[in-house]
Parts: structure tokens; C-alpha cells; sequence
């Protein structure tokens, strides 16, 4: 047998593996949508109306322009941080991926893989395709609800292929960072700690409210994070104006940290092998 | 006698190993036949698991060259693990999995394929006892089920050397003398057993030849017997009621006197007939003897006389 097709007979078996473990846990996958969820009702019901009010025309759904607050308002924010929710819900995902990483390490089970003949990055590409998985699951709820609430994109099937197709390579490249932070963290609970930055990064970022609001330090940070790209893009592909200037920055964001993260976590796994 | 010696499952030679400036293995040499027990008998901290850890493609030695059943382990590290099984003191189970699922992994892992990996998982389920528990997450079984489990996927790809690393540590007395069992059986069935272990008793036991590794060096090898003939360890225990008596005997015996217990150490082999000369000797001379005790020799002694200090676990394995 070929390296190849052991790799990938040996990764198909270790998601197969994670897959099992979502199964019997289902309740951890409920509880990473729920979090964005609880945002989403938080965000909109409470700050909505004002934060609608102070939406710009040129930030604002086409439908809903020129909102004056109350109900329209809301509506309009509602439609401008559902692809700021969907990255938190993508970034929550990956958070609990580095939780499930560090906790594997500590366990037995990691060592027993090393003494066995198969191939070694397998342990983390099921951790990887696992949370992708974990990923639809989430997304999909988070977007379920943000239809019920009244969001109303106006993407055509291609726009929601591209969109879904964005989220993937951002899940993809934030998975394989946490996967590297689980590795690094010599705990469980330093690993549920170190991934926080990435739950905090899209409030920094046009996710929430447009760059050009923020004091101007704030806004230099927010502009260049690879945050405001992926939600600048993601709005335009569900708003059916396009991607426009955002895709290329933020595909590149998602290579750059998928790749680097990619090596650093298959160094730390062989490193730990060695430990 | 077969003309030819049963090739090695392991040698070593002059493995070294230190993490900064602590030596933990200082050259070790080892020579183990396969379809035999082999014990690496030592305190905590005597450097075990990290030879386990080094055999077995875990850690990478500093210094010296090892074979593992044929393969050089530093030249053909994938060939050795798909030849050896670990199953170390840690329990090496998925506890999200139950164990049935545990096994079907470690059949997929070795790519036994369906059919096999099921009449498998099925037979070794049926023969560590763990039936009904099948379909529990590992995460629920007791200790002794969860190390018997465990050592049922290190046989799921049917390795021919395997590696026990203190698989009874932590462990009730019946579990150990079930591991003990289970253990007996591998080699019965031409398995290599590489065993760790910090208790006497279970060295003893099970080994066929036996290495005590102190501070990263192994300070004697051989079977259980030939290390017991290295000391002189055996003698009687005598215990008097009166000072006078002690006197007489000590006077009539000789031996090695201990005063404050009234007691009288005189070195013995335990045997029926030293005995009973011992006592006809001592009736003789009128001596009254209020206890007696035999003492033979074992391995504590031996750890005792070769490293100069007692085996720390020596405590927890008499409790236990």
C-alpha cells in the first residue's frame, strides 16, 4: 500500500472516529451553535435598534435603507452581523477543536497511534475533517435562525455556494491554528483559554459594526485583520453585491494561517510524539 | 535442545538516553529471546518506560543501536511498530468510544478489514471478560477493565512482541492476578513479553529472565533463581523472652543479635534440615525459644544487595 492510500485510509478511519465522538456527544456540537445563537438574539433584540439607527446607507441591506431605527433598523443589523455571527460560530467550532486536541494528547489513546504503523498526521486530519463537519452543523443552525428572525439575503444559488465555500476555508485554516494551540497548550484548560483571541477578533472587525465608526487606532487594527476581509466578503456573496476586493485578501488570510498553522501543528505533533 | 538458539525479539546495545544535564539511561544492554518474558525490574524513576519509550519508536536514544525482531528500530522505525504492541501503565483507550469500538478501530487501524476485524473484536471481547460491557464507553469501566481492554487492542493487530509497561500498577490483587494470567497465555502463544515493572513479586512470577535497572544502568541480569544465589539473604528468626536467653543462644548459635527485639538473626537456607538442626542444637543447650520465623531469600533482597537501597514500591506491593 502506497503512502497515499494509507494516509487516506487512515484519516477516513480517525473522522470516522471523531464522528463518533459528535454522535455520542451531540450535545457539545447544540452548544457551539447555541453560543453564536444567543449572540444573534443578544445583537439584534437588544443593540439592533440603535445600532440599525447608526448603520450608514452604504452599510445597509438594499431593502432596508434608510432605516430610521425601530423595526427597521433592527431588520438592517440583523442583515448586516449575520456573516459576523457565522465567523463566530466558525471561530467557536474551532475553539472547541483545540479543547477535543488537547484533551486527545492527554489521553492514552495519542501514544498508542504513535507505536502503531500508520500515518501519524491522520490523528489531526480527523480532528480537522471532524470539525468541518461540526462546522456545517453549526453554520446551518445559525443560519436557520437568523431566517426565522427575518434575515433576508438576497444571494443567488451561486453566491450561496461561494459563501459556503468562503466559510469552509475559513473553518479549514482557524482548525488547523486551534489544532496546532491544542497541541501547544500543556493542559485542557490552557487550551479552552488560548483560542479567545479568535472569539474576540470579529467584534474587532467590520463584523459588527462598520470600520469607519471605530476611534482610529481601532479602526487601522480593524481594516488590516484577516476578520474584516472574510465578513466584508461573506456579506457581499449574501447580499448578492459579490465579494468584490474582500475575497482575494481573505482567501489569502485563510491560506497564510491554514498553511503556517498546518506546519506548526505537524512539527508539535511529532515533537510530542518524541516526549 | 533445538541445535539453534530461538532468534532475539530484542538487543541492545549501549542505549543512552539524558534530557539535559540528567542522565536517565547510561548504556544499556539487553538481549532478549523471543517467546519469553523478559522483566525489567526497577524503582520509579530507574529509567523503565523510557527504554519502553525508546524500543517501541516513541523517543529517539542518544546513543547506541537496538534490533527489534530483525528490524533496525532506528533505521525502520514502521516496521518495528507494525510488529510490537504497547500497552503502557496509562490505559491507552479512547474513553468517548466503547470498547467494541475501541477494537474495530484498532482492526480498521491494521486494516484487518471488516469480517476479520468483527470475528475478532468478538473474540477478544469473549476472552478478557468484557462481554457486556461492550457496548459501554470506556469511560465508565473499572481500572482492571479498562487495562484489559486496553491490552485487547494491542493484540487486535496480532503483534509478536509485545510491550507491557507496568501493566498492573494501581491495579486491585484480583486484576493483577488476572493481567498475570492473560500475561502467561500471550507467551504460550509464541508472544515476545517485554514487562516493566517496580514489583518484585510480579517479576518473580512471570519472568523468564529478569534485569534490575537502577539510576539508568541495569546492575544484574538473569533468571529469578540465579539472582536469589547472588546474596545470602536467607536466615531464621529467632525471638527470646529473657536477655539470658538471647545471651545463651547467641553464645551457642552465633548469628547477628538485635538486642532491643530480643531477637536472633542466624543465617540459614530455610531448609527442613538446617532447621531442624538448628533446634536440636538450641534444645541441647536449654535455650528457650519463645518465636522462631524463616526467612528466605527474595527478591527484595536482591534489589537490596545489588543497588543499596530498597525498592521503594516494596510497601504498596506487600499492600496490594
Amino acid at each position: 500500500m502506497n503512502t497515499l492510500t494509507r494516509a487516506t485510509s487512515d484519516s477516513a478511519t480517525m473522522v470516522g472516529r471523531q464522528l463518533r465522538h459528535m454522535r455520542r456527544y451531540p450535545s457539545l456540537t447544540i452548544m457551539l451553535a447555541g453560543m453564536p445563537i444567543v449572540m444573534l438574539l443578544l445583537f439584534v433584540y437588544v443593540f439592533g435598534g440603535a445600532m440599525g439607527a447608526g448603520l450608514g446607507d452604504a452599510a445597509a441591506g438594499p431593502g432596508n435603507s434608510g432605516g430610521t431605527g425601530g423595526a427597521g433598523g433592527r431588520a438592517a443589523y440583523l442583515d448586516y452581523i449575520v456573516p459576523g455571527i457565522l465567523l463566530i460560530a466558525v471561530a467557536m467550532v474551532a475553539q472547541g477543536t483545540a479543547i477535543a486536541v488537547a484533551t486527545d494528547m492527554t489521553e492514552g489513546v495519542i501514544a498508542r497511534f504513535r507505536t502503531m504503523d500508520i500515518a501519524r498526521v491522520s490523528v489531526l486530519t480527523g480532528h480537522v475533517v471532524g470539525a468541518l463537519v461540526q462546522t456545517v452543523v453549526a453554520v446551518t443552525i445559525v443560519v436557520g435562525v437568523a431566517l426565522l428572525l427575518g434575515f433576508r439575503p438576497s444571494a443567488g444559488p451561486l453566491d450561496w455556494l461561494a459563501a459556503a465555500g468562503l466559510l469552509a476555508a475559513v473553518a479549514f485554516a482557524l482548525t488547523w491554528l486551534t489544532v496546532a494551540l491544542g497541541l501547544v497548550s500543556d493542559s485542557v484548560e490552557t487550551a479552552s483559554n488560548t483560542p479567545m483571541p479568535l472569539m474576540f477578533l470579529p467584534f474587532l472587525s467590520s463584523g459588527f459594526v462598520p470600520t469607519d465608526t471605530l476611534p482610529t487606532g481601532l479602526r487601522w487594527f480593524a481594516e488590516y485583520q484577516p476578520f474584516t476581509p472574510m465578513s466584508e466578503a461573506l456579506r457581499g456573496l449574501l447580499m448578492g453585491t459579490g465579494a468584490g476586493d474582500s475575497a482575494v485578501p481573505a482567501l489569502a488570510w485563510c491560506a497564510v494561517i491554514a498553511l503556517a498553522s498546518y506546519i506548526w501543528a505537524k512539527r508539535l505533533y511529532n515533537r510530542r510524539s518524541a516526549g | 535442545m533445538t541445535p539453534h538458539p530461538p532468534p532475539a525479539a530484542i538487543t541492545a546495545t549501549g542505549l543512552r538516553k539524558t534530557f539535559g544535564d540528567h542522565v536517565v539511561l547510561d548504556g544499556i544492554d539487553l538481549d532478549v529471546p523471543a517467546g519469553t518474558i523478559f522483566s525489567l525490574l526497577g524503582p520509579n524513576g530507574a529509567g523503565k518506560t523510557t527504554v519502553v519509550k525508546i524500543l517501541s519508536t516513541l523517543t529517539a536514544a542518544d546513543g547506541g543501536r537496538a534490533r527489534i525482531l530483525g528490524h533496525d528500530l532506528a533505521a525502520e522505525p514502521d516496521a518495528v511498530r507494525a510488529a510490537i504492541g504497547v500497552t503502557g501503565q496509562y490505559a491507552a483507550v479512547d474513553g468517548l468510544l466503547t470498547g467494541e469500538e475501541n477494537l474495530m478501530l484498532m482492526g480498521n487501524l491494521h486494516r484487518l478489514g471488516r469480517r476479520r476485524a468483527r470475528r475478532r473484536t468478538a473474540d477478544l471481547l469473549e476472552r478478557f471478560d468484557l462481554v457486556d460491557a461492550a457496548g459501554k464507553p470506556a469511560s465508565t469501566y473499572s481500572g482492571g477493565m479498562r487495562r484489559r481492554l486496553d491490552l485487547a487492542m494491542t493484540l487486535m493487530g496480532e503483534p509478536r512482541l509485545i510491550f507491557l509497561d507496568e501493566p498492573t500498577t494501581g491495579l486491585d490483587p484480583r486484576s493483577r492476578r488476572g493481567m498475570w494470567d492473560i500475561t502467561r497465555e500471550l507467551v504460550a502463544d509464541g508472544v515476545t513479553v517485554f514487562l516493566t515493572t517496580q514489583y518484585l513479586e510480579e517479576a518473580d512470577r512471570l519472568a523468564d529472565r529478569i534485569a534490575v535497572l537502577d539510576h539508568g544502568s541495569i546492575v544484574a541480569q538473569g533468571t529469578a533463581d540465579e539472582l536469589k544465589r547472588r546474596i545470602p539473604g536467607g536466615h531464621i528468626r529467632l525471638r527470646f523472652a529473657a536477655a539470658h536467653a538471647l545471651d545463651a543462644a547467641s553464645r551457642t548459635l552465633g548469628g547477628a543479635r538485635d538486642d532491643a527485639a530480643l531477637a536472633l538473626q542466624v543465617p540459614s537456607d530455610g531448609g527442613v534440615e538446617s532447621l531442624r538442626a538448628l533446634l536440636d542444637r538450641a534444645d541441647a543447650a536449654s535455650i528457650e525459644i519463645e518465636e522462631l520465623s524463616v526467612h528466605t531469600p527474595d527478591l527484595d533482597d536482591v534489589f537490596l544487595a545489588l543497588t543499596g537501597h530498597s525498592s521503594t514500591a516494596d510497601n504498596e506491593a506487600k499492600a496490594a
